[in-house]
């Protein structure tokens, strides 16, 4: 980028009507960050990064933060915070103030923390003297802060496993403030959670489209009991995070690729995987070793992260539009998400890609041995005519049951999330003890991420986060409060999100977008 | 008596307005009752092979097989349900004569997601050999038996079918479509005397999941008769769980399409009907 091109991006970026002044800051920044040299890359890494065949998800040139930071908030509450100038909170009002103002120093890729803590537990400790109107009107409040102050639809917050007096105030806060953020994910075990709170969730999906449900027993395999799901559908430590994510377009391997399945799985996938692998390990170097990011945040120097928690996330996307390439090119029939010879080639290549991620050394990532963890990244809003992560495209989903059985085996391997949503009908509203069944099949069945959302709620997902419709619609003259409706606008015009077939919404994951 | 199989129309494997949680439901074939507000008269005959669907089939699936009975091909059909809308007999070339094992084993590949099955209709009862014999299969099976098993019917079945599906069936949904005899041989063409008997039956055996009142504008709708029916039911069982059901148009067959469907106020009206004789499990639909 010359100096000419950049003052005239930087320019529309100051003079654009529909970005408030924080938003217009923050494309500022990334403006000035991209106008450095890319951390150095092997030609051939370069060249696919170029075409997009692997893709940073436009965090920028020059890494100065990670992209999903997962503070340890009850280390911060217990021992207060120096660089803050904050004492251990003594009571509710305390721990409140606390962690509102922790969250405006918490470094992210949006700008907002994508990770608020799981309040179940890190304010159960200032619960046991405020009664339940007391407690229903401090976290009304704290609520419609987090809102107004975080305006972000990445900002994330977990809840379970098990039943608290907590978390049933929440969904009543939630039902009634009908408000973006913050998103919520419900953690989910056979033993450990009652189906009375999983129904109390589900009328809360009813009303708002929230919270996700997540396989608890299968994360804590995976990520040990401190774990949390963050932006939405990234399962990371908590005291750690991704350094950063990058993902791999299945579909573009496909389309590069001459020759027979055979040795597509065993030549041409491994290639491109490792170029991947490349960018990765070249990001997480310029942030660790160049930008230091370890040794001076705050985060880090008082212990509410630490570098052995951390790893990055190995993306895949393009899944469904691969295996329908591959099947043509070798003549034989066959649609991923409905028949058994695509989905078991679909099956087949996520095993390929998680042995070949498994077994490639990364650099700064003890949080996950050493190794990055593997992601189905559910798309960003540029995306156009390629499929989110594993899952079948809008439009094309089979029934319920079909579906769950076609996308369940991909959910074993992918440690870092993976996402498919499942619209439902209407009719389930008077019935909702229906989806607690469906819930707890999809668990049962392998799943580790679920999400759904009925049509005729206020809200539309278009990754795992949420925008309102009203704000949708008026996004293209007033612009929006929240950064993430900006991502939302670009979405719902390129991939149809608001007119696919009654069983499903589409999710797209956070991206920082650049302005065009 | 064990029946290896029975006459299916089809089956839903999620549903979650068919009983409590989600379920998976079985469509039997055929009916004893003609309702002019049924909303699946496909249902209602059996296939009479008249050959009457075969020709305006757009996919050829359909055809005569070597016995002179109408088949399908169903790797061609594609469920246009072009051969439902000619059929002149109320009735579908598409049912079929199902194995009891092939049921069974559909349902327990969906059993992580279910609470329970439901025999629906048709009218299940007709076929009560075969209902229990899939009753007695699920709560004989150690993985199955946490299903519970509900029949939606409308009601007509003696005490001796009841006394049959008893002791395997967790419940039943009855339509009550009129309290009045005059009033439900014209909404059905048949005698309700079976029915109360049923609710009565079902009810002292605590096997009465809900009863369900269709409200067919004009016709069994008045705030009176409605108030009588309530009353009816509460003397039976002050907690019995009702289903208000306004009529909609949906499938129902052209003949009958000057019924208008019900409106949602004068449902409110009647549900507060209701509830004031003392019933307090309403829902309304």
């Amino acid at each position: 980028m010359n100096m000419e091109e950049f003052r005239s991006r930087a320019r529309d970026i100051v003079n654009d009507a529909t970005l408030t002044f924080h938003q217009r800051r923050h494309y500022l920044a990334w403006l000035a960050e991209n106008a450095l040299e890319y951390p150095e890359l092997s030609k051939e890494a370069a060249e696919a990064l170029n075409k997009q065949i692997i893709c940073d998800l436009f965090e920028g040139s020059a890494p100065y933060r990670g992209r999903y930071i997962l503070p340890d908030y009850g280390r911060a509450l217990r021992n207060g915070s120096e660089h803050l100038e904050l004492e251990p909170p003594q009571d509710l009002d305390e721990a409140l103030n606390f962690l509102l103002i922790m969250y405006t120093q918490v470094p992210s890729i949006t700008g907002y923390p994508v990770y608020l803590g799981d309040f179940d537990k890190i304010l159960e400790p200032y619960v046991d003297d405020v009664d339940d109107e007391a407690l229903y009107k401090k976290l009304k409040l704290f609520w419609i802060a987090l809102d107004r102050i975080l305006p972000d639809a990445f900002v994330h917050t977990n809840l379970g496993p098990r039943d608290s007096r907590i978390s049933r105030t929440i969904f009543r806060i939630e039902r009634e403030a009908l408000q973006v953020v913050p998103n919520i994910s419900l953690k989910v075990d056979p033993d450990l959670t009652p189906d009375d709170l999983i129904l109390d969730a589900v009328q809360t999906v009813f009303a708002t489209g929230k919270p996700h449900f997540v396989n608890h027993p299968l994360m804590v395999r995976d990520l040990g009991e401190d774990y949390a799901a963050v932006s939405c559908y990234n399962s990371l430590k908590i005291g750690g995070g991704s350094h950063t994510l990058n993902r791999l377009n299945l579909k573009e391997v496909a389309l590069l690729h001459q020759g027979d399945i055979d040795s597509f799985i065993h030549d041409t996938l491994p290639h491109y995987v490792e170029l991947n692998a490349e960018l990765i390990e070249a990001r997480i170097r310029y942030l660790v070793e160049e930008a230091k990011f370890f040794e001076h945040d705050f985060l880090a120097v008082e212990g509410l992260i630490r570098l052995d928690r951390f790893s990055a996330m190995y993306g895949i996307y393009g899944m469904a539009e691969a295996v329908d390439l591959l099947l043509e090119a070798a003549g034989k029939p066959g649609r991923y998400g409905h028949d058994d010879a695509a989905n078991e080639l679909s099956y087949q290549i996520t095993k390929k890609i998680a042995d070949l991620v498994a077994a490639r050394p990364m650099p700064y990532c003890d949080g996950n041995n050493g190794r990055a963890f593997l992601h189905s990244q559910s798309g960003i809003d540029s995306d156009l005519e390629v499929t989110a992560g594993t899952r079948i495209p809008i439009g094309d989903e089979p029934e319920m049951f079909d579906h769950i059985k076609a996308v369940a085996p991909h959910h074993d391997l992918f440690q870092a999330g993976v996402s498919d949503i499942f619209h439902v009908e209407d009719t389930v509203r008077r019935n909702p003890s229906a989806m607690v069944d469906i819930i707890r099949g999809a668990f049962r069945e392998g799943m580790r991420d679920f999400t759904f959302n009925l049509a005729t709620n206020g809200f539309i997902r278009i990754t795992g986060y949420l925008v309102r419709k009203c704000d949708v619609d008026q996004f293209d003259e007033m612009g929006a409060r929240h950064g993430s409706t900006t991502f939302a606008a670009g979405s719902v015009k390129n991939s149809h999100v608001t007119e696919r077939n009654v069983k499903r919404v589409l999710s797209r994951e956070s991206s920082p977008r650049a302005p065009q | 008596m064990k029946a290896a199989q029975g006459h299916l129309n089809d089956v839903i494997r999620f549903s979650a307005v068919d009983g409590p949680g989600n379920r998976f439901v079985v469509f039997l074939q055929g009916c004893n009752y003609n309702c002019v507000a049924c909303h699946n008269p496909y249902t209602i005959n059996e296939c009479d092979s008249c050959g009457k669907c075969v020709e305006p089939c757009p996919e050829m699936a359909l055809f005569y097989d070597g016995h002179n009975q109408v088949a399908v091909d169903d790797d061609l059909c594609t469920d246009c349900d072009i051969c439902i809308q000619v059929c002149p007999s109320d009735s579908t070339p598409l049912s079929k004569m199902v194995r009891l094992e092939s049921l069974v084993r559909q349902i327990d590949e969906v059993s992580p997601f279910i609470s329970g099955i439901t025999v629906s209709g048709g009218e299940p009862t007709l076929q009560a050999d075969f209902v229990a014999s899939l009753f007695s299969s699920i709560k004989c099976s150690e993985k199955l038996s946490r299903l519970t098993t509900l029949v939606d019917s409308n009601g007509s079945a003696s005490r001796a079918v009841w006394d049959r599906l008893l002791p395997v069936m967790d419940g039943a949904m009855i339509d009550l479509k009129a309290l009045d005899p005059d009033t439900h041989i014209a909404m059905t063409g048949a005698d309700n005397g079976p029915v109360l008997d049923t609710i009565r039956y079902l009810a002292e055996w605590q096997r009465l999941y809900e009863v369900r009142l269709l409200m067919v504008p004009g016709r069994n709708d008045s705030p009176d008769t409605v108030e009588r029916t309530a009353r009816w039911l509460y003397d039976i069982d002050p907690s019995m769980r009702i289903k208000l059901i306004g009529f909609r148009q949906h499938g129902v067959r052209p003949q009958f399409a000057d019924i208008p469907e019900a409106d949602p106020q004068h449902l409110e009206k009647l549900s507060g009907i209701i509830r004031g004789v003392g019933i307090e499990e309403l829902v309304l639909v």
